[in-house]
């Protein structure tokens, strides 16, 4: 098919095959992974990150539990593999990082780059504070008892702090030691230091494992990408050992096959599928240049779908035996609770009640005595309901984990090992996303030449850390929310989107077919060509025009820890104030447009440029004459 | 609360367990039973509790009270231990007043190792303050644990609030001190890859300056033997072998 928009001088701006062979034979000044290996673990762990640990069982779980899969594993196929083909092939093929592969393609396409350079740049900041907050727990969690395990005292040391009272040694921690959290986002507090710290040590980190490029972040991610499997695995045993563990993991996988109907629940897994292969960002790009142009990059796309899919499934399975744990400690510590205030309201003799025979004693007990038993004010134990407390997100991770965590033999240990492991999470998928933001800098010339990598990522790390402390503040957690909403979600789908378009009409299907002949040895099959032309590109249109209405429709609240709300320790849920508007629109809006705007800049100035050189023309012949 | 009210003046302790295997004094919280003790302690103010109390045998049930490290069962040896070491804490308390085994006085002690107790002055019928046995067995509370081999979860008078401990706080936060140790890492090792090219090309400078001398050395030596320079003259080639027939 024939679809493709005039394009001229596409063969001028890239590199055509002899040119490809011959920089493939000479010693370029281009980075260069030191195997195949380290590429594939690099992506590994770009792909690989928080989200798959805290988003995906919690989508997992309320979409149907194990049913949930077959949208993911479909959307996985038709959806993130030709995406993440395309971001391989264009990369190896060009050679060049997001700007400058774009620009190759179509100058006025460079805004796609850029987009990519700012939401990356954008994303970067608030997963560093995560990476921040993590650090923090983990360099917490070197002492025996863990200190989220007390409440501090009250003045009199007669009780425990209200606060801590009200909610949960956990939650206290958590919101007040750590994060000092006001009650709103416009009352930003002052900074608090412990967190400046962390994010100053998080910079640091990213800093140094970065600071060559890939020659360094290439040896950081033996330890990044593989760390996080052992530990899963070390936890996974530790998990299935533990009590009530199998509940949770049931309750994950039982199939719930009618939510398949639902629309939100294919809306959520091609999201997360999106998010989850870190697409947009511009990384995957750039780490692909880097490759040797023979790579067998559909080779490697079908790899890293395959991984990301079993990881996901297996972080799952690892946090809800995790979760399964705590709910039936906390359905146990309800029936003794239980059964104690019977055994005291009836004065029976010990042993008389077990949660064996629970049930049935207090049905005896009920028809016996109805107006005690209501005056005992027992409460209902419903392990269900305790095993659908899904929380995702910061609260399965500094809370819901911290919790379980304590109720382990030899907390300090696990506490050090799941911390650990979220920071190697994290970490790996900022080395991609650091990537992602310096190539670009470099592609667009705002750093003189002469100015070694080093400096460059220097640069980059510190005006990240000092806009970083934005989040450093006591309000940070609702910016981290704010940003995680908007900065992440709209921009990436409209590039996604416009990336398709662009590389399937504008570069030209065919001519990315023969490239991928000529690298690989084959031409992608019929699978790859539909998908690419139509099947990949509606299923963005569609997730976009839907993500869309929805935000449109949906009020824009928050929740915030508010001690002062009647339904203290749930979270309040408040409307944002007006100026957020304003805030929403440069997180999601800026980089959507600049696609374009830039386009349009461009088409203006060439316009120009047009006019003034017939005139210049004119002269130079005067000149002659 | 009005069952508190009426129970000022009298020392009463209920004592009852609280959970399978624990063993907690515990202040009558059900209406019924407030109304029965309000009807019971109100006209008189009697020491002997199970004189007036409606004719419930008060056996003791042998029970199992076990904690963490021990399990024994609940017998009238058990009481008598626990009347000694209350004798004891109003002793500490009361800086002398010689309190004995028999001014301690357990009454409606039901199958659920639970019962009241009212604790009289030595030597007389006149009762001691609720406050007075209150404040005596906050002060011995670790001994009374200690005795029973329980502790402040497992053995609970109700109404006196355990005092809790003061978290461990170490002086220098843990954290610090990891921040320390990484922060020092990560600083040396990136003082170490920055400084690693200097100090790589002022060795290699160095190492040029050495390779020039010794390729002078060779290039006399490849000289004299004369090797690489000069024309190869084919006259003087040894080409006889092939030109024999």
């Amino acid at each position: 098919m024939k679809l493709v928009l005039p394009n001229p001088g596409l063969d001028l701006r890239i590199p055509n095959y002899e040119d490809l062979e011959r920089m493939e034979k000479e010693d370029g000044d281009r980075p260069k992974w030191d195997n195949k290996v380290q590429y594939i673990l690099t992506c590994v762990g770009f792909c690989i990150g928080i989200g798959n640990v805290w988003r995906f069982p919690y989508l997992c779980q309320t979409h149907g539990g194990g049913a949930f899969l077959i949208p993911y594993i479909i959307l996985l196929v038709l959806e993130g593999l030709p995406l993440l083909l395309l971001e391989f092939g264009i990369g190896q093929r060009l050679r060049k990082g997001s700007v400058g592969v774009w620009r190759a393609i179509n100058p006025y396409l460079t805004g796609v780059g850029i987009a990519s350079m700012l939401v990356s740049l954008l994303i970067g900041l608030y997963y560093n504070t995560l990476i921040a907050w993590i650090m923090w727990y983990l360099f917490n969690s070197f002492q025996g008892p863990l200190p989220w395990t007390q409440c501090p005292l009250n003045d009199n040391r007669t009780g425990f702090i209200s606060e801590c009272q009200r909610s949960s040694t956990v939650d206290y921690y958590f919101y007040r030691v750590t994060l000092n959290a006001s009650a709103s986002i416009a009352d930003s507090g002052g900074l608090q230091w412990p967190i400046v710290i962390c994010l100053l040590a998080a910079w640091t980190v990213v800093c140094i494992c970065y600071i060559r490029g890939i020659s360094t972040s290439g040896k950081a991610v033996y330890v990044t990408a593989l760390l996080p499997y052992v530990v899963l695995a070390i936890f996974l045993i530790r998990g299935l050992t533990l009590k009530g563990a199998m509940n949770g993991v049931k309750y994950l996988f039982t199939p719930d096959v009618g939510e398949l109907m639902n629309p939100t629940t294919w809306l959520d897994a091609g999201a997360q599928v999106f998010y989850a292969f870190s697409l947009a960002w511009g990384g995957l790009i750039s780490f692909s240049s880097y490759n040797p142009v023979h790579n067998n990059c559909m080779q490697d796309a079908v790899i890293l779908t395959i991984i990301t899919g079993l990881t996901s499934i297996y972080a799952a399975t690892v946090t809800y035996t995790v979760i399964g744990f705590r709910a039936t400690g906390k359905y146990d510590t309800c029936i003794s609770e239980n059964i104690r205030t019977l055994l005291n309201g009836f004065e029976l003799p010990e042993d008389s009640i077990t949660a064996s025979n629970y049930n049935a004693a207090l049905h005896h007990l009920n028809s016996s005595y109805p107006d005690t038993v209501f005056g005992l004010d027992i409460k209902t134990c419903d392990m269900q309901k305790l095993l659908s407390e899904g929380v995702e997100g910061t609260g399965l991770a500094f809370i819901v984990f911290t919790e379980a965590i304590t109720k382990m033999p030899g907390s300090p240990a696990w506490s050090v090992l799941f911390f650990i492991m979220l920071l190697c999470l994290g970490l790996s998928t900022l080395f991609g996303n650091i990537e992602g933001v310096v190539v670009p800098l470099k592609d667009l010339n705002l750093f003189p030449k002469r100015w070694p990598q080093e400096a460059l990522t220097g640069i980059t790390c510190l005006v990240s850390f000092i806009i970083c402390l934005l989040f450093a503040q006591q309000s940070g957690i609702y910016w981290v929310t704010l940003f995680d909403n908007f900065a992440g979600s709209i921009p990436l789908l409209t590039i996604g989107l416009t990336e398709m378009i662009a590389v399937v009409y504008i570069y030209g299907i065919d001519r990315f077919n023969e490239d991928i002949k000529f690298m690989i040895g084959k031409k992608p099959c019929i699978f790859w060509q539909i998908s690419l032309r139509f099947t990949s590109p509606l299923i963005l249109l569609v997730i976009l025009v839907f993500y869309l209405v929805t935000q449109a429709q949906q009020e824009l609240t928050y929740l915030v820890w508010d001690p002062d709300y009647e339904e203290f320790p749930t979270l309040a849920s408040v409307p944002y104030p007006s100026w957020i508007n304003v805030v929403i629109f440069v997180l999601a809006g800026i980089p959507s447009l600049v696609v374009p705007v830039y386009a349009l800049c461009r088409l203006v100035y060439v316009r120009c440029k047009k006019k003034m050189k017939p005139e210049k023309d004119i002269n130079q012949m005067k000149t002659i004459a | 609360m009005i069952a508190y009210a009426d129970f000022k003046i009298e020392s009463l302790a209920y004592f009852s367990k609280k959970m399978p295997n624990h063993v907690r004094w515990v202040l009558q919280q059900i209406k019924s039973r407030i109304e029965r003790l309000n009807a019971l302690f109100r006209p008189v103010m009697h020491y002997n509790c199970s004189a007036h109390h409606e004719g419930t045998n008060m056996t003791e049930e042998a029970s199992n009270i076990s904690s963490d490290t021990a399990a024994y069962p609940w017998s009238k040896n058990e009481m008598f231990l626990f009347r000694a070491a209350l004798a004891f804490a109003m002793r500490d308390y009361t800086n002398g007043e010689e309190f004995g085994v028999s001014d301690i006085h357990p009454c409606d002690e039901t199958k659920r190792v639970s019962f009241w107790f009212v604790v009289t002055r030595p030597n007389t019928t006149d009762l001691v303050d609720k406050g007075t046995v209150e404040m005596a067995i906050k002060k011995s509370r670790n001994r009374i644990n200690g005795a029973f081999l329980l502790t402040d979860q497992t053995l609970e008078f109700d109404g006196i609030y355990p005092t809790l401990a003061a978290p461990v706080s170490p002086d220098t936060p843990p954290w610090l001190i990891v921040f320390g140790v990484v922060m020092g890492a990560v600083s040396v090792g990136i003082i170490a890859l920055l400084a690693y090219p200097l100090v790589q090309r002022k060795l290699k400078k160095n190492k040029d300056a050495d390779d020039e001398d010794s390729d002078e050395e060779t290039g006399v030596k490849t000289a004299e033997i004369g090797a690489n320079d000069g024309i190869y003259n084919s006259t003087f080639s040894d080409d006889e072998r092939f030109t024999q027939m």
